[in-house]
């Protein structure tokens, strides 16, 4: 029997305010435990919460991004559970009025076609901080500096249908996100990571098939890979005539399995209810106007103008505009140059290049930006030609070389007196008679080897169309 | 609503607690006093009323995105029954 893979998507996105959702405390990663607690995110009892004005600003810039209605009177609610990540023993999170309801973005799918997956909800809650086991004691070590870190929670209806469009639609939000500024998306310091839900159901069936929620899974691969495996294993427990029982899975990258989470089994009952220390929250017309206003151009706004406006190729649009960082990177250095279409290239094969031959992600590039525009520039005033410009880049990439003072120093700028060439290329004439010889008596490939002996006596710092047109003239 | 038996033992999980037999006895009727007389609130007629979350007219209490120091880990961990390397120590949960 043939079935059909039922995907939908729960993604947390860490929100990059200065300050924690509902206190003053520092949200920065990586710092040391429990360096960015007070009395508010631990839990103390008396402690009151106040929201950070900026959570509703930046929930709101995302639910207009991704189509969504923004909901004008929307509060939180208190979502119970005792487990030691969340020392208060509920997370102040949003049930009943979520700020931003039913919205859509657009993915490519498998014909080149885009299709359009909803968006149930976005709420706004707090983050939970970090449990690391501790082999020794054979206990765990709480680190309270991620509580109350506030996130989004984007929740997709059921509309992907494989392990490629999930990582599409993924991709395709974390664009949104770093483009309209509200989250970092760095997924291996877990500002966006996913839950899972996955079911099968034979092709053709109506109805959804029963399904397993694998929680937190924070990267591209890992998302594909657990959809794939779970949807197998689903599949086959059918085939053999068992059943799928809802459950939540933990997904073990490594491994490349999932097994039940024993300790979720019996914890779904939270009892919520509406948070009694935070007051409603109102959101006007002129508020949503203003936000819908600031909205910066998003990716499939500036994709078709890419290709409408400045002619780049489709793929190389998609590509470049999938990452804020390449967008930067690209109309810095095409503004410099003057030349999109050069700027688009070199990003497709340079910087793509050297992206990927270090395994850098775009975020992590670290050279000065103004760099590759004017490298690109040096080629286009003749000052060094092509092969020295992807070297000069390599070192610009890796070392944050100055491309102009690293030309200088390395002596790499194309020679510009005529007469030095001249003479370099008389006297490769007079070592290489044989093939002057041949020339001149009609055999025309020997030019191609005389230039390419004329390029090596110049070190390769000589302009070929002018080396050609000197050595044609000197052959006369 | 009736509060049995079984309801006190499912609360005890929830609340990971554990309690003695009279201390089960003792919950049952005071909890079914206490839900019996938050019962008599459904014999009103409540069609058409909005639910009410806050009972004070006060919205959009709010504040700037500023950081302020916080604690000190010593300070804050001076209560935790167990401590390890400024972090708290908890029974294992990491699976």
């Amino acid at each position: 029997m043939q079935y059909e893979t039922v995907i939908g998507l729960e993604v947390h996105t860490e929100l990059s305010t200065k300050s924690k959702i509902f206190c003053a405390c520092a949200t920065r990663f990586g710092a040391a435990p429990n360096t960015q607690v007070c009395p508010v995110c631990s839990g103390m009892p008396g402690a009151l919460p106040v929201l950070n004005q900026n959570v509703v600003e930046y929930a709101v810039r995302t639910g207009l991004a991704t189509n969504c209605a923004i909901t004008r009177g929307t509060k939180f609610d208190r979502k119970n559970y005792f487990y030691p990540d969340l020392p208060k023993a509920y997370q102040i999170s949003q049930l009943h009025q979520p700020i931003c309801t039913e919205g859509w973005v657009e993915i490519p799918n498998a014909e080149n076609r885009t299709k359009r997956i909803r968006i149930r909800e976005i709420h706004m809650e707090e983050d939970a901080g970090k449990l690391l086991h501790d082999p020794w004691e054979d206990a765990s070590l709480a680190d309270y500096n991620r509580c109350g870190v506030p996130l989004l929670e984007i929740v997709s209806q059921p509309d992907l249908r494989s392990a490629e469009e999930a990582v599409a639609y993924v991709e395709k939000l974390k664009a949104i996100l770093e483009y309209i500024g509200v989250s970092d998306c760095k997924m291996q310091e877990g500002s966006l990571r996913a839950d899972v839900n996955v079911s099968v159901r034979p092709c053709g069936a109506g109805e959804y098939g029963t399904r397993t929620e694998m929680k937190n899974l924070n990267s591209l691969r890992a998302i594909a890979r657990a959809i794939a495996s779970e949807a197998a294993r689903q599949i086959g427990l059918l085939e053999e005539g068992g059943r799928v029982v809802q459950e939540t899975r933990r997904w073990d990258d490594d491994r490349g399995e999932s097994s039940p989470m024993r300790s979720k089994e019996d914890a779904q009952d939270y009892k919520y209810f509406p948070e009694p220390d935070l007051p409603p929250i109102e959101i006007s017309e002129a508020q949503v106007e203003a936000a819908r206003q600031a909205l910066p151009e998003l990716p499939e706004t500036k994709k078709r103008r890419y290709i409408t406006e400045l002619g780049l190729p489709e793929y190389d649009t998609g590509i470049i505009t999938g990452s804020i960082h390449l967008v930067r990177l690209f109309e810095r250095a095409s503004d410099q140059c003057g030349n999109p279409k050069e700027a688009a290239n070199w990003i497709m094969g340079e910087v793509l290049g050297q992206l990927k031959a270090t395994q850098t992600l775009p975020e992590d590039m670290s050279f000065d930006p103004d760099s590759l525009g004017r490298l690109i520039a040096l080629v286009q005033s003749n000052t060094i030609n092509r092969g020295t410009a992807k070297k000069v880049f390599a070192e610009v990439f890796s070392k944050n070389v100055d491309p102009e003072a690293y030309v200088q120093e390395h002596g790499l700028a194309l020679i510009t007196d005529r007469g030095a060439i001249v003479q370099a290329l008389r006297q490769m004439l007079a070592a290489n008679e044989k093939s002057v010889a041949q020339y001149k008596g009609g055999k025309a490939q020997a030019l191609q080897y005389l230039i390419g002996q004329g390029m090596r006596a110049l070190k390769g710092q000589a302009p070929a169309q002018e080396v050609r047109q000197l050595l044609e003239e000197l052959l006369e | 609503m009736t509060i049995d038996r079984n309801l006190v033992l499912y609360l005890e999980k929830l609340g990971r607690i554990r309690l003695t037999e009279e201390e089960r006895a003792a919950c049952e009727t005071e909890l079914q006093s206490i839900i019996g007389y938050f019962d008599q609130l459904n014999s009103l007629d409540t069609c058409g009323v909005e639910p009410l979350s806050h009972s004070f007219p006060v919205a959009n209490v709010m504040r700037e995105d500023c950081t302020a120091p916080s604690m000190e880990p010593a300070l804050l961990l001076s209560n935790a029954p167990q401590k390890k390397d400024n972090c708290f120590l908890v029974y294992r949960t990491v699976e």
